[in-house]
């Protein structure tokens, strides 16, 4: 009989969206299988991760059947046909289990390659696991050493480096331009979805003030309303031009909205603050002379997406680079984990975890990636 | 042992340090890494303690501030320089500002230092006794050094404008600071530097008006004609007429144009600072802390 530390779930890489629908545990679910892995005797520790692009499974079983039995609890729990599950399943044990958490971690799993968010899910999802008691010596330091690897990984590397999002490209490049957005006042002209997103990426980066302006607008007063920003007429628009640093164009007016003439009148009453026309509109919003204007600089649809695919490939390009510095922590780290692992299997005491404790917040709100 | 490298010695292994930190940038550029912004900021404070050493000797030997020919006027911009960089270089670490003054440093100082008939005239008490003109030369010569960077943050704003411009933002590109804030520190270094030449001017002026023959005519002239063309771009700038490029390009001119009228205040001689040292084709005598 030997120990064995394991992850064992389902992840987009082989799961497509209708079936990790069907896998996804809501929060009732997700406490109540945590009960059952709980009583599961073979299972010493576990923690799960859960979100919209995977759930998994990590844990500490003293016997090879606790890892079926873990399978067995989840389908059943999902009312999942298992061997359909087994088509998909992500089953792996020891270093490469190790290796397969550094990589999620550093988000080198994710769909959006590099991307952040996953580390704080999975921290999440270990403290919860932690609070609960359902960690021990193993994967605590299984975890935490996990950590410590995926940030190595994050910091030296250029995984991170550069969004992959049209929205936050838009933001990076004011940054570019601004240095910070801490006094950056933002121009929304449209009401619409493309819009609406690339200003909330503004916000979330710190803008100073944001003003919607869309040509219904009454339109314009709800969005403002939502987004906590203020709503402005939109035959305003040029007139008021040079109150603003940053202006989202993404109206479906068929011909240019933001002139040249207009825009030159702007810079003269601020000559010295750069101005940003972010146009993403189709037909454009923005005629494109203004780009020769001293101190105006103009990104449409195309620009932003060929600079996120630039940088998606970035990423991509880092991908062995930072697969090799994984497996490279996850065998030092196995091969101070092993023996304890291998340890485990002759203890007699069953594991005992506390019922009391939170759910994960991972499993509360499977949030993307 | 150290007892016996010369004033030069010492000014070869800090123009090194600053060498050594333009290289370790431009590894990292070409492998497409930030270069370390906390190891340039420490080779070329390393330098710039090794710089101060060899100038403080050669000081010492020429009974005042060395500003006695072409060499130590080059290496004395350069010095000024690294000093505003050690002070402002802590905001901008991880720009690109430390790689960029490093490899501005190290041509000043590897270019004074190969050049032997700069050093070839070696003036001692060529401020007389008067320690006012010495005060006088010394900011004249660190408002240089605030114009070096000054030329190096343009340089800067010229390449991050062509970058955003021409929609090419990756790359090394990514590593420079955003276009307002190297517009910013251009207006304030231009500030700074114009603050300093005017007061320099003004002590030369006082002196000047009560003695004509304490200075050079072409030494004053070329000194407010780079003062007027400062003030000029100063006030353009904060009027809002000179912007952006231009503005960038006529700060890269500034310094061009003070690096030329160094020249002219080299040749233009005290008459208290007749040398002591005749001119030759080779460096002039070296000064160890001994000697």
């Amino acid at each position: 009989m030997s120990a064995r530390l394991f992850v064992i779930g389902a992840t987009h890489q082989r799961a497509p969206l209708a079936i990790r629908e069907r896998l996804s545990l809501n929060a009732d679910a997700a406490a109540a299988l945590q009960q059952e892995f709980a009583s599961l005797p073979g299972l010493k520790e576990f923690t799960v991760l859960n979100t919209c692009n995977r759930v998994e499974f990590y844990g500490v079983a003293t016997t090879a059947e606790t890892t079926a039995q873990v399978t067995a609890a989840f389908c059943a729990r999902q009312q999942f046909d298992p061997a359909e599950f087994e088509k998909i399943r992500l089953s792996l044990h020891g270093r490469d289990a190790i290796q397969h958490l550094v990589e999620v971690s550093a988000g080198l799993d994710s769909q959006m390659i590099g991307e952040t968010e996953i580390f704080g899910q999975v921290k999440d999802a270990y403290a919860a696991a932690q609070a609960r008691g359902a960690t021990g010596p193993v994967l605590n330091r299984v975890f935490q050493k996990g950590f410590q690897a995926a940030k190595h990984v994050r910091t030296q590397t250029a995984i991170t480096a550069g969004q992959v999002s049209v929205a936050n490209v838009a933001v990076e490049l004011a940054l570019n331009i601004f240095g910070s957005l801490k006094a950056a006042r933002i121009l929304l002209l449209g009401a619409g979805d493309i819009g609406e997103k690339t200003a909330k990426a503004f916000q979330s980066r710190g803008a100073a003030a944001l003003t919607v302006a869309s040509r219904r607008f009454e339109r314009a007063m709800e969005l403002a309303q939502a987004l906590g920003a203020s709503a402005m007429p939109f035959d305003q628009r040029e007139l008021r031009l040079s109150e603003f640093d940053v202006v989202v164009c993404a109206t479906s007016a068929p011909d240019t909205v933001m002139k040249l003439a207009a825009t030159k009148a702007a810079m003269q009453r601020r000559p010295a603050r750069p101005l940003f026309f972010i146009d993403q509109a189709l037909p454009r919003d923005v005629d494109p002379a203004v780009a020769e204007i001293e101190n105006v600089f103009l990104y449409n649809l195309d620009d932003l997406a060929k600079i996120a695919e630039e940088n998606r490939a970035a990423r991509e390009a880092e991908l062995a680079k930072c697969r090799a510095m994984a497996a490279e922590k996850a065998d030092a780290l196995w091969r101070q984990i092993a023996p304890q692992v291998e340890g485990l299997a002759a203890r007699p005491e069953p594991a005992s975890f506390s019922s009391q404790g939170s759910i994960p917040p991972a499993s509360r709100n499977p949030a993307s990636p | 042992m150290l007892d016996q490298l010369t004033d030069r010695a010492w000014l070869w292994i800090a123009a090194g340090f600053y060498l050594a930190g333009f290289a370790q940038g431009t590894i990292a550029l070409l492998r497409n890494d930030r270069p370390s912004g906390t190891t340039t900021y420490v080779l070329i404070a390393i330098g710039y303690a090794v710089q101060l050493f060899g100038l403080g000797i050669r000081g010492r030997a020429v009974a005042g501030c060395p500003l006695g020919n072409t060499f130590e006027i080059f290496q004395f911009t350069a010095w000024s320089a690294i000093t505003l960089y050690l002070v402002i270089g802590v905001t901008f670490r991880k720009s690109l500002l430390g790689y960029f003054t490093s490899c501005l440093t190290a041509a000043l100082t590897l270019l004074s230092l190969s050049i032997p008939g700069w050093d070839a005239m070696q003036r001692t008490h060529i401020f007389g006794s008067n320690p006012w003109i010495e005060l006088h030369a010394a900011l004249a010569v660190f408002s240089y050094g605030v114009f070096a960077l000054l030329a190096l943050t343009s340089i800067m704003f010229l390449l991050r404008n062509y970058s955003l411009k021409a929609k090419h933002i990756g790359g090394w590109f990514s590593f420079l600071p955003s276009i307002f804030d190297l517009d910013q520190i251009s207006v304030r270094l231009l500030g700074a530097g114009v603050t300093i030449l005017t007061v320099s001017l003004a002590i030369i002026s006082f002196i000047w008006m009560r003695d004509p023959s304490s200075a050079g005519a072409t030494k004053v002239f070329a000194a407010v004609a780079v003062w007027a063309v400062s003030v000029v771009a100063l006030g353009l700038r904060l009027r809002g007429v000179l912007l952006a490029k231009k503005f960038a390009w006529a700060c890269v001119a500034l310094f061009l144009g003070a690096l030329v009228s160094l020249y002219a205040a080299d040749n233009s001689r005290h008459p208290a600072s007749k040398p002591k040292v005749a001119g030759r084709e080779e460096p002039g005598p070296t000064f160890s802390r001994r000697s």
